[in-house]
């Protein structure tokens, strides 16, 4: 038993040590990918639209003149320190830019995320439960068409007719603009703001600038999670440990309920985490549809612009994300499962 | 030579009638398994159509805007004219769905095919051999993997579109680097707990030279879980393009016509009511790629031993005759 708590901790500094040199060669490939590219990014943003000697004079302020390896060097040393660049077109530290945009998409996420994990359990739990039978078609077929949807178009039908047709629900921003101009900033997450300032008015009003973006895009990653719930509870239900409690004489409800679709959940918990990177993507897709103001829609500018520390900055926050998320998700498993901690 | 010639041509025949084996299964399926596949190939088969046939399918060219010198309504509704009305450019939206068929098509096999080409060998060689070059490969997919696939194909056709420019090259090299880790992992990994078995141990205890342990004992066992990934990953690399087409970094407007960018052009109409601009692409979206996906679910649920329900064959026994009662 003494044991157990010492293999959780070996566990848990091995798998941190793993992530230094993910970590290292993520920023080492962006940083590869970035510079790779023929042209120099500061010609690439401003060419022909400045003299040359202009462009040169940036290019030596930047450091963009400087050999590659003293570069890469400054790039580490300044990612260490949370320093991921200023921007080229319009010298917004990157830093401040998660910091400003991603209360937009952090609020976007999480609530489609709170809604794929809803539809993505309750339809997968039922379809596995009664497998074949027309509830399971049902459910199948609902997840492959989410699958199938791209979360522009549902977004564009959404938009169409919950905004145009019916006229119930704004289908651009996060918020009014008079909600935006008043209310007091505090964290960038407008609806936390809003609890903030105790303003219901303009809760509501971001609620519902929320509601169209956040049910397309859960609805999209939704359809993913009921495969692999119902694939689960398919499995769990032929486990001998479901077989043994039928056996015992517990009732089949008993089984299903209580042995079956607890353990069905507990893997659902890893996809969940390894969804992340699709949530993410997703979540350019849909700011982009929605006019949301988040660090997708942030992204998309930059490459408009072709401004590569922008760019730069925000594909390493992402990356980050993501290895950061996966981390955690390892970590609640080695807590929940001791078979994982070899 | 003549010996030689005969054990090459014998090997051949093998190995097709191997490959011949991997339908066999497709033929037992029943029940769920059978409807799915027949629809989703049913689906993909009118699409290859479209895209093979386009030229002779499509009423007019993809940015097509006037014939015979008078111009095309613009955004016009569905008519008999033009099946699924006009954009704001006067493009016939129904050609440029047709049109957009052969891009689809093509981006994603030309995907599909490199990556095959560059995941499975990959995949292959470091799973058999391990050491090194192993633990190379997996940090660098494992990176790749890392990000978001969206992302990642942005970021290549973004880089790609200064010097290569944005075509159906340009979109399928960057979902190719989404799609090389992934068959790299599935391959390495299957490959990994194949190296272990008895018949595997055999052939080497044989003296088999690695190379022809891995043609003839590790391929087909690892290919059989290729046409479902690669039906699969199909669908996904169609969500992909049109997700780059939506988003700008796909197949240019004047090079071919792409249903992602299609849908795009079509959220400014939607705020005034306009819905066949958006709603004809976007359906063709889901409705190919719904297909493809009931074509590798069913592919999986008959080739996958776990999922696998085969028929049951009726026991019929013999009448007990005329053994009279009592």
């Amino acid at each position: 038993m003494s044991t157990s708590g010492t293999s959780l901790k070996t566990y848990a500094l091995t798998r941190l040590a793993l992530v230094v040199p993910m970590v290292l060669i993520l920023l080492t490939l962006v940083f590869l990918l970035m510079r790779v590219a023929p042209g120099d990014p500061i010609s690439a943003a401003l060419g022909g639209r400045v003299p040359v000697s202009v462009i040169n004079q940036i290019k030596h302020q930047v450091g963009f003149d400087r050999p590659l390896y003293v570069q890469y060097g400054d790039y580490l040393w300044g990612i260490l320190h949370g320093d991921l660049g200023t921007t080229i077109t319009d010298r917004r530290p990157v830093s401040s830019i998660i910091v400003e945009n991603g209360g937009a998409t952090l609020e976007l996420t999480i609530a489609a995320g709170i809604i794929a994990i809803t539809i993505g359990v309750v339809v997968g739990l039922l379809a596995g439960r009664y497998r074949d039978t027309w509830i399971d078609v049902g459910g199948r077929m609902f997840g492959i068409v989410a699958y199938a949807m791209p979360v522009f178009f549902l977004g564009f039908l959404a938009q169409l007719f919950f905004g145009v047709y019916l006229g119930w629900l704004p289908t651009s921003g996060e918020a009014s603009p008079i909600t935006q101009a008043f209310l007091p900033v505090h964290t960038h997450i407008l609806i936390i703001d809003a609890i903030w300032a105790r303003n219901w008015a303009a809760l509501w009003d971001i609620i519902r600038h929320l509601i169209l973006p956040a049910v397309t895009l859960g609805i999209v990653i939704g359809g993913i999670f009921i495969r692999l719930v119902r694939v689960n509870v398919i499995r769990s239900l032929k486990d001998d440990y479901v077989e043994a409690a039928r056996a015992r004489g517990i009732s089949e409800r008993s089984v299903v309920y209580h042995h079956a679709f607890r353990n069905a959940l507990v893997p659902v918990v890893t996809v969940v985490g390894l969804q992340m990177a699709l949530l993410l993507g997703g979540a350019i897709l849909t700011e982009e549809t929605f006019n949301w103001p988040g660090i997708g829609q942030t992204l998309i500018k930059y490459l408009e612009n072709r401004d590569y520390v922008g760019v730069q900055g925000i594909i390493v926050v992402f990356a980050l994300i993501v290895v950061f998320v996966s981390l955690a998700i390892d970590f609640v498993n080695a807590f929940i499962d001791p078979r994982i901690r070899y | 030579m003549a010996v030689v010639g005969a054990a090459a041509q014998g090997s051949r025949r093998s190995f097709l009638s191997r490959l011949g084996k991997l339908w066999a299964p497709i033929a037992e399926t029943q029940g769920l398994a059978r409807v799915m596949l027949a629809t989703g190939a049913a689906i993909t088969f009118v699409f290859v159509v479209l895209a093979l046939f386009a030229r002779w399918i499509a009423p007019y060219g993809f940015s097509q805007y006037e014939v015979d010198g008078r111009r095309f309504p613009q955004l016009a509704p569905p008519s008999s004219a033009h099946l699924m009305g006009t954009t704001v450019e006067s493009d016939d939206v129904f050609s440029r769905i047709v049109w957009g068929a052969q891009t689809e098509l093509k981006v994603v096999l030309l995907a599909l095919v490199v990556s095959l080409v560059l995941g499975v060998p990959l995949g292959l060689l470091s799973g058999y051999f391990g050491g090194p070059l192993d633990r190379g490969l997996v940090l660098v997919m494992d990176a790749l993997f890392a990000f978001p696939p969206l992302l990642l194909a942005i970021v290549i056709a973004f880089l790609l579109s200064s010097t290569v420019g944005s075509g159906v090259v340009t979109a399928a090299i960057a979902i190719t680097v989404v799609y090389v880790p992934q068959y790299f992992r599935v391959v390495r990994n299957h490959v990994i707990s194949l190296r272990e078995e008895t018949y595997v141990e055999a052939a080497r205890a044989l003296g088999a030279k690695p190379f022809t342990i891995i043609r003839k004992y590790v391929f087909f066992n690892v290919v059989q879980n290729v046409p479902v990934i690669g039906t699969l990953n199909a669908a996904d690399a169609i969500l992909t393009l049109a997700a780059l087409g939506f988003l700008g970094y796909g197949v240019q407007p004047t090079e071919a016509s792409e249903w992602g960018y299609d849908v795009q052009r079509a959220l400014s109409d939607a705020t005034t009511g306009i819905w066949w601009t958006g709603l004809f692409p976007g359906l063709a979206i889901v409705i190919l790629v719904t297909g493809i996906t009931l074509l590798g679910e069913g592919l999986n649920e008959t080739i996958n031993p776990v999922l696998r329900k085969r028929r049951f064959v009726k026991v019929v026994f013999p009448e007990r005759g005329k053994v009279p009662a009592e």
